[in-house]
Formats: structure tokens, sequence, C-alpha cells
């Protein structure tokens, strides 16, 4: 059987090779953080498979953790000047692969589904190929080991050390933003333990007594939104609203579809990352880019989409969720 | 009633622009501190919170492939695709990109374009030179200029965000599963979320599609008014006329040039 840890030790063993690079690249005038805070990344994933089965300690780890915090918090990661292609030689490449390009792209994706759908079914002796319960992140995982063939064999790649390098690229141009998801769902099981859920439950039952469900599912999207202008970030704004009203009052109390509930909302966040300044990478960035005189020229034709898809979003719980 | 300040912390650490790091950081201290837990009972929260969500960061092992394919020309690729619709006019042309961006992005293929990677040299060029062909071949006004813009941008991030959640394995998706499995002890799957993000994906598509095509109908009507308006075109504009013919320009011959 293949086990989800195993996954898990891959992507750890990918950061730490990448973390060996980063020390000794020169080019990057923070090499010793970089390499810090991916490879403690890195250790961190193998240690976590032992703080799961619960025969290590998690309070070493809850260190660790904080240590990368204060790592990326401070600064303390850079870039290096990648070993890389430049424009013209892309464009000369692209015309010659052309459309090959796109294969092992769409190779992952297919992939995936094709693991979650179907080699979940498999069986040897009894036990199922793939760990019940990680179908579809062992297939993702799988995916991209076949696609890094399937590329390497067509672009005629055969240096491994290729690929690592260009990952080692895109890991270190996202820094330390590719650890704030994982960050904010611990975040979101730090408020559930400390009992957040509850106090809000108890001032949401208070202001929407008889479980009516079109206000619940008005207040989880609305509030999603406008909790995203605020603070510009629809991934920040999930746990904090899905503690307190998506998962006590429409999963657990309403009964609604966890899958559907969960997945619009986290899209009615984007509605409200539409239309706020705060998400600076996604609407400002672009319209410094483009030269626009007014900064917030996207933003303003991006309000009225934004509305009407928060509308759907809406509809789409009430009537389907449910 | 008092965990509540640490939402409160979240909220004020991101409107005001502090690391998100260091915000999530302090916000769940302070919330344990706040929820009677001991600090040794906070670190185990973090460490446990950190190991059972390490699903939500296993999406970096695509980079590798896409930084494969990226170093091969997998963009330039993409923007000698797009090169192909310059026919169009500037509302259809925008809705076509944002089907692709959709698409593309509902495969995983998020940084293939992006402001930087094909709005500025690419998409905005070509939705600039469509309402150009529609001012009979005349200079944009500058109001009109902005909004063209401003629509190549905003078709850019509609169909990236209503296009990326299609796909299993994007932060979004796995952080809510990630967050849930953990927190609630249940059992989500990425797929199940993923195939619940294409309806919202069409409303995006129908919706902001719609927008798009009346912009031309807007686009014509605004045109037609500053040429009643001024009779000798656009001499205020000039200038300006100048840079945006350059930007075509430079993104024809590129085009051209990966063609041959």
């Amino acid at each position: 059987m293949i086990r989800s840890e195993w996954f898990f030790w891959l992507v750890g063993a990918v950061f730490l090779v990448m973390a060996a690079q980063m020390l000794f690249d020169r080019s990057n005038p923070k090499r010793f953080g970089s390499a810090a805070f991916w490879g403690l990344i890195g250790a961190c994933f193998f240690y976590s498979t032992w703080v799961v089965q619960k025969t290590a300690p998690a309070e070493p780890l809850g260190v660790a953790v904080l240590v990368m915090i204060c790592i990326g918090g401070f600064h303390f990661t850079g870039r290096g000047t990648p070993r890389t292609t430049g424009p013209e030689e892309r464009t000369a490449l692209a015309a010659r692969f052309g459309n090959k390009l796109f294969v092992p792209a769409l190779t992952i994706p297919l992939v995936a589904v094709v693991c979650a759908a179907g080699v979940a079914k498999w069986r040897i002796g009894g036990t199922p190929v793939l760990e019940k319960g990680s179908e579809t992140i062992l297939g993702l995982g799988i995916g991209a080991i076949v696609a890094l063939g399937v590329g390497m064999w067509v672009l005629r790649e055969r240096r491994p050390s290729v690929p690592v390098h260009a990952g080692r690229g895109l890991l270190e141009s996202m820094g330390w933003a590719l650890l704030l998801p994982q960050l904010l769902a611990v975040l979101g099981t730090i408020f559930q333990t400390a009992g957040l859920g509850d106090q809000v439950r108890r001032i949401v039952e208070h202001v929407l007594p008889d479980g009516q469900r079109f206000p619940a599912v008005v207040l989880y999207c609305v509030g999603m939104a406008l909790l995203t202008v605020v603070m510009g970030n629809a991934f920040a704004a999930f746990p904090v609203l899905t503690a307190a009203i998506g998962w006590p009052v429409l999963v657990e109390q309403m009964h609604g579809d966890a899958a559907a509930v969960l997945a619009v909302g986290m899209l009615a966040g984007f509605c409200g990352t539409l239309c706020t300044p705060m998400a600076a990478n996604f609407n400002l960035v672009p319209a410094t880019l483009l030269e626009l005189k007014d900064r917030y020229g996207p933003i303003k034709v991006q309000i009225p989409t934004a509305a009407a898809l928060l509308g759907c979003n809406i509809a789409i719980v009430y009537f389907f969720a449910f | 009633m008092i965990v509540l300040l640490g939402v409160l912390v979240v909220i004020l650490g991101f409107a005001t622009r502090r690391n998100p790091l260091l915000v999530v950081g302090v916000a769940g201290i302070v919330t344990g501190l706040l929820g009677k837990l001991s600090p040794v009972e906070i670190l185990r929260t973090f460490g446990e919170g950190f190991a059972s969500s390490r699903s939500v960061t296993i999406f970096a092992i695509t980079l590798p492939v896409i930084g494969l394919l990226e170093r091969n020309g997998l963009q330039q690729q993409a923007r000698t695709l797009i090169g192909k619709l310059s026919k169009l006019t500037t509302g259809r042309f925008l809705t076509l990109y944002l089907l692709l961006r959709q698409l593309t992005a509902a495969v995983g293929l998020q940084t293939i374009a992006g402001p930087a990677q094909s709005v500025r040299p690419m998409i905005s060029p070509m939705a600039e030179a469509a309402a150009e062909r529609t001012n009979r071949g005349r200079p944009l006004p500058e109001r009109v200029r902005e909004r063209v813009r401003s629509h190549a941008a905003a078709a850019d991030t509609v169909g990236l965000f209503f296009g990326e959640d299609c796909f299993l394995a994007i932060g979004s998706i796995l952080l809510i599963t990630g967050f849930v499995n953990s927190t609630y002890h249940t059992h989500l799957e990425p797929l199940q979320l993923a195939l619940w993000a294409i309806p919202s994906a069409v409303c995006a598509f129908l919706v902001h599609g719609a927008r798009l095509l009346r912009l031309d109908r807007g686009l014509e009507r605004e045109l037609a008014a500053v040429r009643a308006e001024s009779g000798t075109g656009a001499g205020a504009s000039r200038s300006d006329a100048g840079d945006t013919g350059d930007a075509d320009g430079v993104s024809d011959t590129e085009v051209g040039g990966q063609r041959s």
C-alpha cells in the first residue's frame, strides 16, 4: 500500500535538497536564512509523521513552527539569481517544442483524477493500493512525478538537476508566502482548541434564532467577502468565519453539504478580493504595470462582477448545498 | 467572549499590512492565552496543527516540472497561441482570454499568465489595438484607454480567481481540506471541493463575459461621442499614442518571430 506519509517524506526531501542548494548559492544575499527556512520545513515534514502517530511530542514541532514564522516574518529569506534561460532563448525553445510544452503540465491533473477515481478502487490481496482517504493527494504526487518524467522525455532533458534548480527558482520567488496557507490552517486549529467556535456560535444563535437558513447563508458568504475586503486575503478570512458560522451553523446544525458550503464560501471570499486595494498584488500591481493614472481602475471594473458573483454564490449554497 | 480578541488581532494585523506570518504567529499565541491554554499547550497545538495540515503545502511538488516547462518557453508558447486572436474586437478578445485563463487555471497552469507574464506584454496592447480599429485607426482618448487597460487587468484576475479553484491541488482547496479535516476530525476530499467550484466558475464566465461583450458597444458609443466633440481628433493624447503603438509593434514582431 502506498501511504500518504511516504509522499510527505518525498515533499520534505525536495525541500531539504533545495535548502542544501540554497546554502551554497552565493548569488543569494540571504542564503543562510533561506536554507534554514526551507530546511526546517523539510525536516518538520519528516518529524510530523511521528507526531501524527503520537509517538513523538508535538511541542518541539511547535517551537520549530514559531522559528519558521520568525525567519520568514522578519525577512531573513531571500532569493538568488537563478541559472535559467533568457527571454530570447525561451522564444526559440517555444518555437521548437510548440504545443508539446503543454503535455507534461496536463499530465498532473489527468493522473490525479485517474488515481482518485480509478486506482483508488484497486486492491492487492485485500489491501487497497493507495491509502484510504488520501487518494487525491497521492494522485497529485504520482501525477507530479509522472509529469516530470514526461517533461524530461518530451524536452530531451537528461539532467535531473535542471528541474530541481528550476523548481528552486520558483520556490525562492514565492518565498515565505508558500507557507502561509498551511499556517492559516494551523491558526484555524488554534481558534477551535481555544474555544472560539463555541463563542461565536453562541452569538450567532442569539442573532439568528430558530435556525433560519437564508440569513445564515448570507451571513457566511457576505461575511467572507467583507472580512476579505478588510484583510485583503480570503485565506485568512476562511478559518475565522468557518469556525464561527460555516461549520457549526451551516454544516452541523443545518446539515449542509460540507464540500459545497466551504468551497463556495471560499469563492465568496474571492469576490471580496476583487474589490479591495488590500490585495495589492492582484489589484494595484497590474495598475502600476499597465501605467494607469487611476490606480483603482481595475477594482472599479471588477466591483460589478464581484457583486453579481457574490449573489450567485449565495444562491448556489442556498439552493444546492442542503 | 474574550477569545474573540484573537480574531481582532488577525483583522488588525492584515489591515495594517504587517507581515502575514507574524500576524498568524501572534494571533495564535494571543488566542491560545485568552482561551486559557498554557504556553506548553499552545506549542503543542502549533505542532499538532502543522503535522496534520501538511497536505496544504504539497503543491510544492509540482514546482520542478512547472519550472522545467517555464525555462523551456511555456509562457512564450501560450502567448503565441493568444496572438492568433488578434482580429477580434476588444470585448470578444477579452472574453476569449477570460475563458482561456479560466480553463488553464483549472488544470493547474496558474503561472502561465498574469499581469506581468501576459497582460502587460500582450493582452492589454492587443485589446487597445482592437479598440483603435473601432476608432477607425485613430489613437484612443486617455479615458477610453484607461478603461480598456483596466478591463484587460480585470479579465485576467477574474479568470484566475474563478478558474484555479477547479484544480484540486491549489492552496485554497488544500487549505479547506487541511483545516476542516484536522480541526473537525472529518474527511473531505480535495476533488469534491474542486467540483463544487465549477458552478461559480461558470457563473463568473457568464457574468464577466457578458459585461465584456457589452464593453464593445460602450466603447463605440464613447468613441463616437469623443469624435463628435473634438471634430479634428484627439490632439491631447498624441504623446501617449506613440507609446501604445510601440507596445503593439513589439508584440506583433514577437509573435511573428515565434511563428516563423
